[in-house]
């Protein structure tokens, strides 16, 4: 008998978890907004963190955007060529690393780069007290923590994107030029011939928000981390696993409203 | 006429969950005096502490620093208040993203009661207070002992001269000399500061070399007042049986045979 109602008492039970926590997330996030544009501003903490998330990860979204733009060019000429249409890889190309895989694949590199270190710093100053010396120090953690990392994930990522559509773009160049046997200069033309200011705009918007949400989720999860160590481990996979799907979710919600018209 | 108290606590109630863990707290603290708070571990004394600090919101009760009622006051003045706090931590919480220097000095930096180049002069001069060589500023905590660890966080909460210092259990973890060299900075702390203190504690010693005035905690209430010299025979036998150690008495540990 009390088995059915255990069960329907544990889905309560979640929904209302579920409830509590984006209701927590929103006034994080709203709370970590106020203190970006309320002062006083902690300069060296967002250059520290504009470093980590954005100079440091440059290798590993380098390395991303490189091996997608390649392995783009190579996929859809093999596809392509069934229909003739060989001249389009160098615009599916294009289009495809600019308005999706650049700022996805980017995201989700430095959601497993940035977001776990993120939530596993702030953690461990949490599960060690410092969050409290802070504020005994006349220092409001949410200010000198999580306002510097929001306004650099926010920042840093649509640059690092910037470089990822121009390195994908050669990874594909690369291929189609040296593989494929496209002449070099007709490859590029079809390339600028494609591609608008919108996709790579709307590419760039995406990565904003994707930056956002990468130290939003690290920062919420190491701030609200519990117990221990494995406190602090629960609170990194966590930041990671959010990032990551929120990463994706959003992308479906920004591609709705830019392109579905 | 007896001054009133610097830190007067009344009625103070906080509750996690179905769990009472403070129970009604009345405690007076007077000015440029040392309150010692022993009792047993989950008794309460650090949320205790929290509470004062503005870093748990209690439930019901009052809590006044020089008759203003902190819990009332608008958030910029309770951090005007709080700036008046020093709190030395259990395990010193010393940021470790930054260097000894920078620890030491951050209240004064976040208050901007210094400029950074002068910020490095004065955490050394700090750390001469803590008998700390200046060589030690440009460490990183982690590279750090236990007790130079203690010293830098007692350095860190003495530098803007607070008018009241907390120390949560400060030689928890020490050895016995160590101990007693942190106790003796302590007093001499509050005693050239001229500040008021709430030191946290299970280490009777400790207590008795700290402390004016001492206070047992148990179950969330206060069971016993008095002078900290009085600790090791009140006549209480809650406190005779904490002070002693000993394992039969009214204080029943609930352990499953």
């Amino acid at each position: 008998m009390t088995a059915p109602l255990d069960i329907v008492a544990r889905i309560g039970r979640i929904a209302l978890d579920a409830c509590e926590t984006t209701g927590k997330l929103t006034v994080f996030a709203a709370t970590g907004i106020a203190h970006i544009v309320r002062p006083p501003f902690y300069g060296r903490m967002f250059l520290r963190a504009l470093l980590e998330i954005g100079y440091l990860s440059l290798p590993v979204v380098a390395l991303t955007a490189v091996f997608t733009g390649m392995v783009l060019a190579l996929q859809s000429s093999t596809g392509l060529s069934r229909f003739s249409a060989d001249s389009a890889v160098a615009s599916l190309v294009v289009l495809s690393v600019t308005r999706e895989l650049g700022p996805v694949l980017a995201g989700l590199m430095v959601a497993g780069r940035v977001g776990a270190a993120m939530a596993a710093e702030i953690g461990t100053m949490r599960v060690t007290d410092q969050i409290d010396a802070l504020t005994t120090l006349s220092t409001n953690p949410m200010k000198y923590l999580v306002a510097p990392r929001l306004l650099a994930g926010f920042i840093a990522l649509p640059l690092l994107v910037m470089v990822a559509d121009i390195l994908g773009v050669l990874g594909g160049f690369i291929i189609g030029t040296v593989k494929l046997g496209f002449n070099s200069g007709i490859y590029l033309n079809n390339t600028l011939d494609f591609v608008r200011t919108d996709d790579v705009v709307s590419g760039l918007a995406k990565a904003a928000v994707f930056g956002f949400l990468i130290a939003l989720m690290g920062c919420f999860h190491g701030y609200n981390s519990k117990g221990g160590a494995q406190g602090v481990g629960a609170a990194t996979t966590s930041a990671v696993v959010a990032a990551s799907v929120l990463i994706l979710a959003f992308d479906y919600v920004l591609t709705e409203l830019f392109f579905a018209r | 006429m007896t001054p009133p108290p610097k830190i007067k606590i009344r009625g103070l109630t906080k509750r996690f969950g179905d769990k009472l863990v403070l129970d009604g707290i009345d405690l007076d603290v007077m000015h440029a005096t040392s309150m010692v708070i022993i009792g047993g571990s989950g008794s309460g004394k650090s949320v205790l502490l929290k509470c004062i600090l503005g870093l748990i919101t209690p439930d019901a009760g009052t809590i006044e620093i020089d008759g203003q009622n902190v819990l009332a006051l608008s958030r910029t003045d309770r951090e005007t208040l709080r700036a008046q706090i020093g709190m030395l931590f259990q395990n010193g919480a010393l940021f470790d993203s930054i260097p000894v220097w920078e620890n030491v000095a951050f209240g004064l930096l976040a208050r901007r009661l210094v400029s950074r180049a002068e910020a490095r002069a004065k955490a050394v001069a700090i750390l001469a207070q803590v008998g700390l060589a200046a060589s030690v500023g440009d460490l990183w905590p982690a590279e750090l002992s236990g007790g130079m660890q203690k010293r830098v966080g007692l350095a860190r909460a003495i530098a803007a001269k607070p008018d009241v210092l907390f120390f949560d259990e400060p030689t928890t973890g020490l050895d016995p000399i160590m101990g007693a060299v942190i106790d003796g900075l302590i007093v001499d702390c509050v005693k050239n500061l001229g500040s008021t203190a709430i030191a946290i504690t299970h280490d009777m010693l400790s207590a008795r070399r700290i402390g004016d005035r001492a206070a047992m905690l148990y179950h969330g209430r206060i069971v016993w007042q008095g002078a900290a010299s009085d600790l090791m025979n009140s006549g209480n036998p809650m406190v005779d049986q904490f002070t002693h150690g000993l394992r039969d008495g009214p204080i029943q540990m609930e352990l499953r045979k």
